[in-house]
């Protein structure tokens, strides 16, 4: 349906991209620029670039000690990095079972994972909050504000998914490789650790950017469950500069969000043509 | 190896039944019958050969019947119950707190006391009382009568110094352990005592008695009974006892919902709106990012992969940092947006304070963030539609527009209608968009509830529960319980749609 267009055409679809690029591109540019700009106020973005340059912001964000920001963001990497590791290996060792053994209940269960998962597990927050709530009691190191507790949520609610994602891409390996291994002795985890491991890889590190792009980006569980300031992740720690005090001054908030956004950012782009194919299987966002 | 597996195992199931010991002496049925459940697994897994593959599955269960299945299943009935503040303890929980209840009876026997500390900070406080003159020791709580004559005694000035190696505090160091002076409640031949002021210790009676019996409760100084009524202790006036406790309640929750007309009308404003937002997003979304998608996969466009990444950083920014973003661009009196509108247009939009405008800024912030998913979605789509379709078309003499209305979009459709069901549910529940844009607001006027003009469902629940004024835990559940409701409908419609369910039957 696509032909040669006249130059008109062209041009008018030219821009009609360019003005869609602007709008993408604009709220980054703009933040951007609020972040380098002195007068720290939304006002003071409306020049693009700004009269009174400074980099103020970045350093404030670093020496206050009202606002860890640094602390924050360190939080979120811990517990988004160890949530998606445990995930990825949770779920490869899952979906290997599910691949490759046959045994009673497979098929129910693999069907039950699938429902069960259907169901956000973050509708039932007040369930998991008292849950923890509850188990603070006994056991402290994983009860509410705390990270280990944090993590143990993601990891029940990425684990079912991703097995399901995993053992489809395990289905893809033709089993002579690990039979070979296992005729020259090798034990059947030994094959899953140093045969399967191996070659999934890719996939492993598909699942591993996704998840870790998703906890990092979640607002609503530790919103819920970290109550103490220097237990917040970042996008948690994010929402406190456009509140209160600092709900008028601009500037901090722009320089948090460049540099919490732009490591993200940089992955996501660089790795889009891997991590699509694992997007457009089901995981959705935005 | 094989020791190492029974070493491991023996210490594992040893901490498990120490633990089971103390949740059975809790009486707390749910936690220990989960650790039975976990440890007979874990043993069974690891033991038998038939149960080799839950070595591989176990791991992954774990979490997963931990922080879903039993929260799904607890949020279920909870939302049975009344739990929330107020209510928020087992009725145990709230008798032992009544009958930690102490009070000051008129003319009590008073004490003075000396505390005395040894280098490890271990108390030990020794009492005099004002009445009978007699002199007691506190030993691990237990007051127990002591001569003053104890070889134990060490004197100095007049006074008790040191009692075996612990030496008696100043003023000055009492005052850093007032904090623990006061937790203590000393027992005495059954009464209780304890610190009224910095001077003396007091005794105390007990406030409340309950019988497990009649299932009543008595103030002790005042003689009222009171009996739970709905998760509260009443007495037959009326009078209330706090804190209350949780109890079933049946469907009271959604009775509410529909039955309160100050709950009724706000419910229903935001329940229409979450299915208007839902299906508001997927639709311009999906329509932008077809539209670019149509453009992109043009072969004789030039620099399209540049234009193609270009696009997609919107989705790349993580949502929460681009919404507040957002929210900041938006400010009706300082966000640049009503300022390029007042320069160009000459006039500002009330984005936040008026329903409409703000339902609108919802819809557009959440186009900016959703059309690139499409766009990608679409292109995959668009590319796996065979050229050949549309020679023939071009041969039978349809224009671009037919070819579009006849090939391209009914061919997308099939492939792309599970992920726009998809994205409908996402955005049913799309929690951070509105919590972080708007909060819900503006607020309805007049209604008795959370619910502001832009809340969906999800955070309607979420305001209910963690919200500031006060936490209503059983009613949110019950909502998220119809969210449940609502979300596995779409599913299994979707499900139906792509009848993945029954291919994956011929697969497995």
């Amino acid at each position: 349906m696509y032909s040669q267009h006249t130059f008109l055409e062209k041009s008018f679809r030219h821009l009609l991209i360019w003005i869609m690029i602007a709008i993408a591109l604009f709220p980054v540019i703009w933040i951007f620029s609020v972040s380098l700009n002195a007068a720290d106020t939304l006002f003071g973005g409306y020049r693009l670039i700004p009269k009174n340059f400074t980099t103020s912001h970045y350093q404030e964000l670093f020496s206050v000690p009202r606002h860890p920001f640094g602390l924050w963001l360190w939080n979120s990497i811990k517990v988004s990095g160890t949530a998606s590791v445990l995930t990825v290996f949770l779920a490869a060792l899952a979906a290997y079972a599910l691949s490759r053994f046959r045994f009673r209940g497979r098929r129910t269960g693999l069907i039950a994972l699938l429902l069960i998962q259907m169901f956000p597990q973050m509708l039932a927050m007040v369930a998991i909050y008292l849950f923890l709530l509850n188990i603070g009691r006994y056991i402290s190191w994983l009860g509410l504000n705390t990270h280990a507790g944090l993590i143990m949520v993601y990891l029940g609610g990425a684990v079912g998914f991703n097995t399901w994602l995993m053992k489809g891409y395990f289905d893809t390996i033709p089993h002579e490789l690990e039979e070979s291994a296992m005729i020259d002795g090798a034990t059947r985890f030994q094959t899953f650790l140093w045969i399967i491991f191996p070659l999934v890889r890719p996939i492993l590190a598909v699942i591993f950017i996704l998840s870790f792009i998703g906890t990092y980006g979640d607002f609503l569980l530790p919103s819920i469950l970290l109550t103490g300031t220097e237990k917040y992740t970042f996008a948690v720690g994010l929402r406190l500069f456009t509140m209160g005090p600092y709900a008028t001054r601009w500037g901090i908030f722009a320089a948090a969000s460049i540099l919490g956004a732009f490591p993200i950012m940089v992955i996501f782009l660089s790795l889009q043509r891997f991590l699509v194919s694992g997007l457009t299987r089901g995981a959705v966002k935005g | 190896m094989f020791l190492l597996k029974i070493f491991f195992l023996s210490v594992v199931d040893a901490l498990g039944i120490w633990a089971g010991v103390g949740f059975l002496f809790a009486e707390n049925w749910t936690v220990l019958i989960g650790l039975i459940i976990g440890l007979l697994a874990l043993n069974f897994a690891l033991l038998s050969r038939r149960a080799y593959p839950l070595r591989y599955l176990l791991p992954a269960l774990f979490p997963f019947f931990l922080m879903v299945v039993y929260p799904i299943l607890y949020n279920m009935s909870l939302s049975f119950t009344n739990c929330g503040t107020g209510h928020r303890l087992s009725k145990e929980e709230v008798i032992a707190h009544f009958e930690n209840q102490y009070y000051l009876p008129e003319g009590s026997e008073r004490y003075t006391y000396q505390t005395f500390r040894n280098p490890e900070g271990n108390l030990i406080l020794l009492l005099t009382s004002q009445t009978t003159g007699k002199s007691y020791l506190s030993r691990e709580n237990v007051l127990e009568a002591v001569e003053m004559g104890y070889p134990r005694f060490i004197y100095e000035a007049g006074e008790v110094s040191q009692i075996n190696g612990y030496r008696r505090l100043s003023r000055g160091e009492l005052f850093q352990i007032l904090g623990e002076l006061q937790q203590l409640s000393l027992k005495r031949d059954g009464e209780t005592i304890r610190l009224v002021s910095l001077n003396e210790f007091r005794t105390y009676k007990p406030q409340y008695r309950y019988d497990r019996k009649e299932e009543t409760l008595t103030d002790l100084q005042t003689g009222i009974i009171y009996t739970p009524v709905e998760g509260t202790f009443a007495s037959v006036e009326g009078e209330t006892l706090q804190p209350g406790f949780t109890v079933p309640i049946g469907f009271q929750n959604f009775f509410e919902i529909i039955k309160n007309p100050q709950i009724t009308r706000p419910f229903f404003r935001v329940f229409s709106w979450t299915f208007l937002y839902a299906f508001l997003c997927v639709v311009t979304a999906f329509t932008l990012g077809l539209a670019l998608a149509m453009f992109l996969n043009d072969p004789y466009l030039k620099i399209r992969y540049f234009y193609r990444t270009i696009l997609i950083v919107p989705y790349a920014i993580p949502a929460f940092i681009s919404i507040l973003m957002w929210g900041g661009m938006l400010n009706t009196d300082f966000g640049i947006v009503n300022y390029l509108l007042q320069n160009l247009f000459a006039f500002k939009i009330p984005w936040f304070q008026h329903p409409i405008w703000a339902k609108v800024a919802l819809v557009l912030v959440n186009l900016w963030l959703g059309y690139p998913y499409m766009m990608i979605v679409c292109l995959g789509a668009l590319q796996s539609i065979p050229r050949e379709l549309y020679e023939a078309a071009r041969i039978d003499g349809a224009n671009s527009w037919h070819q579009f209305k006849e090939i391209t979009f009914p061919l997308l459709l099939i492939s792309i209608a599970p992920l726009l069901i998809g994205s409908f549910a996402f955005n049913f529940n799309n929690f951070n968009v509105i919590y972080l844009l708007t909060q819900g607001r503006p607020p309805i006027p007049g209604a008795q509830t959370l619910a502001g003009a832009t809340d969906i469902l999800v955070t309607y629940t979420y305001k209910l529960a963690f919200g500031t004024s006060g936490a209503r835990y059983g009613f949110a559940a019950a909502i998220s319980l119809i969210i449940f409701v609502i979300i596995g409908t779409i599913s299994a419609v979707n499900f139906r749609f792509t009848r993945r369910l029954e291919q994956m039957g011929e697969e497995l």
